[in-house]
């Protein structure tokens, strides 16, 4: 039976980890490779990366935290932010990332997703929707959410899965950060909608959220931040959680 | 020792190279290339393969000379070949992925989209599944049967022959996810990806 994924996803600034595990033995708290192989070691279906570099000239850190990763973690490895072309996702893969999630040049351009998936197989390509309620629909923002691009999320899910997408990352804006768990009528009316993974993001707070991602929310993985940071939840606990709740996960 | 990765731009092989030296450590010379020379004077071949199967049946045919190298290193020299997912894939007859194409045929049979059951599965089948070890095969060596692999793919494996299936997983139906014949052995998960239980079946390959 096919297990629901639990994915960390770390910050990552100039190549350093901006919100990280804060664990007594690390050696280098801000160190991302060192905390993806925590993540891995712990039980971790995939490893996240967002990149949130602002400076064009510090852009190239994430390779070299990509390809020192790689040789370390043996589960796969997403990594997004600031993609920008197909030549951008092919140094990612080529640095040894395992999937690259595109997010804004997806809503500017089309062109990227249609090339690179149909250039390196769909299996890498994740589209990363940034969704914030507006009446009784839901808006793509873009820009790490600073731009508002009108358009429908649930229809734009749809042309993303046609376009040639592997999986969908969908955050809602309205949840992310707040710890009050997915939204969850957003997550399942997207899922229903389309026919390829989605993983939910945005807004968890503890382990019932994680829960609820999945049961009602339809994800096929949920995606988490801050409650793995600082040591609040390890990976495990979370899995076991899930296991007791009749989720199946790899344990 | 030399284990050849075969290198026909079939897209992302990182990961591939990546395990692969992590697990040869010093033991064993890991190469990357598609000369067929050098793979001619390989021990061992690993086959990846990423994207379509009409994709990277092309890229394969593209390189001068590089299936007539398979093929020998194969079927007439018979040393040890792993195929990973689109990979394995490629020992069928044929694919038909995008559109009918003709593959290696060194194990017969077909691939076919997986059957989603109008909608019912999700696809691309993504994710950790369990595995059901249906023979013995000499790379699940210390593997337990319904270890957990990592599997992304869409299309399934139907070789003629049952006796050659090694290994399945359920998804909609029980799809194929490794095989074993003589010296050919395939698996529809990434044990690139599959954390210690690939990097075990690395270590069985090359270990053979």
């Amino acid at each position: 039976m096919l297990k629901n994924r639990i994915i960390p996803c770390l910050d990552v600034k100039n190549g350093r980890v901006v919100k990280g595990i804060n664990f007594v033995d690390l050696k280098d708290a801000g160190d991302p490779v060192e905390q993806a192989k925590i993540y891995s070691d712990g039980g971790a279906d995939e490893i996240c990366f967002l990149d949130i570099t602002a400076s064009n000239e510090n852009r190239d850190t994430i390779y070299d935290v990509v390809k020192k990763t790689s040789k370390k973690c043996f589960v796969p490895l997403t990594v997004g932010g600031g993609v920008r072309s197909v030549e951008d996702i092919n140094k990612l893969l080529n640095c040894g990332a395992d999937k690259v999630s595109i997010n804004t040049s997806a809503v500017e351009n089309s062109k990227v997703v249609i090339d690179s998936s149909k250039k390196f197989g769909s299996q890498c390509i994740v589209v990363a929707i940034d969704a914030k309620k507006n009446g009784d629909k839901w808006e793509v923002f873009t820009h790490g959410g600073r731009n508002n691009s009108g358009i429908d999320a649930l229809e734009y899910a749809e042309q993303m899965e046609k376009n040639g997408a592997g999986e969908l990352l969908v955050t809602s804006m309205d949840r992310d950060g707040t710890q009050v768990g997915y939204d969850i009528d957003l997550m399942s009316k997207i899922s229903s909608k389309v026919n390829i993974p989605v993983i939910a993001s945005g807004g968890v707070g503890n382990l019932d959220h994680l829960v609820d991602g999945i049961k009602l929310g339809k994800a096929s993985a949920v995606l988490a931040a801050s409650i793995f940071h600082y040591g609040k939840h390890s990976v495990k606990e979370a899995k076991d959680y899930l296991d007791s709740k009749g989720i199946p996960v790899r344990i | 020792m030399n284990v050849t990765i075969v290198d026909y731009k079939s897209g992302n092989i990182s990961s591939v190279i990546n395990s692969f030296r992590e697990v040869a450590k010093e033991k064993v010379n890991i190469e990357v290339t598609s000369n067929p020379n050098k793979i001619k004077s390989s021990d061992k071949i690993v086959l990846p393969g990423q994207g379509s199967f009409k994709s990277c049946v092309e890229a394969l045919n593209n390189i001068d000379g590089l299936s007539d190298t398979l093929n020998e290193f194969t079927l007439i020299n018979k040393k040890p070949l792993l195929g990973i997912c689109v990979g394995l894939q490629m020992f069928a007859d044929i694919g038909y992925e995008e559109t009918e194409t003709k593959g290696l045929g060194w194990i017969s049979g077909k691939v076919s989209k997986i059957d989603n059951q109008d909608g019912k599965f999700k696809l691309p089948h993504i994710g950790w599944n369990e595995i059901t070890i249906v023979k013995d095969s000499k790379i699940f060596k210390d593997i337990e049967n319904n270890s957990h692999m990592y599997f992304v793919h869409s299309y399934e494996f139907v070789p003629n022959d049952k006796k050659v299936i090694s290994a399945t997983t359920d998804y909609s139906t029980k799809v194929v996810c490794s095989v074993e014949k003589e010296n050919i052995f395939g698996t529809q998960f990434h044990p690139e990806k599959s954390d210690k239980s690939g990097l075990k079946i690395i270590n069985n390959f090359i270990s053979l």
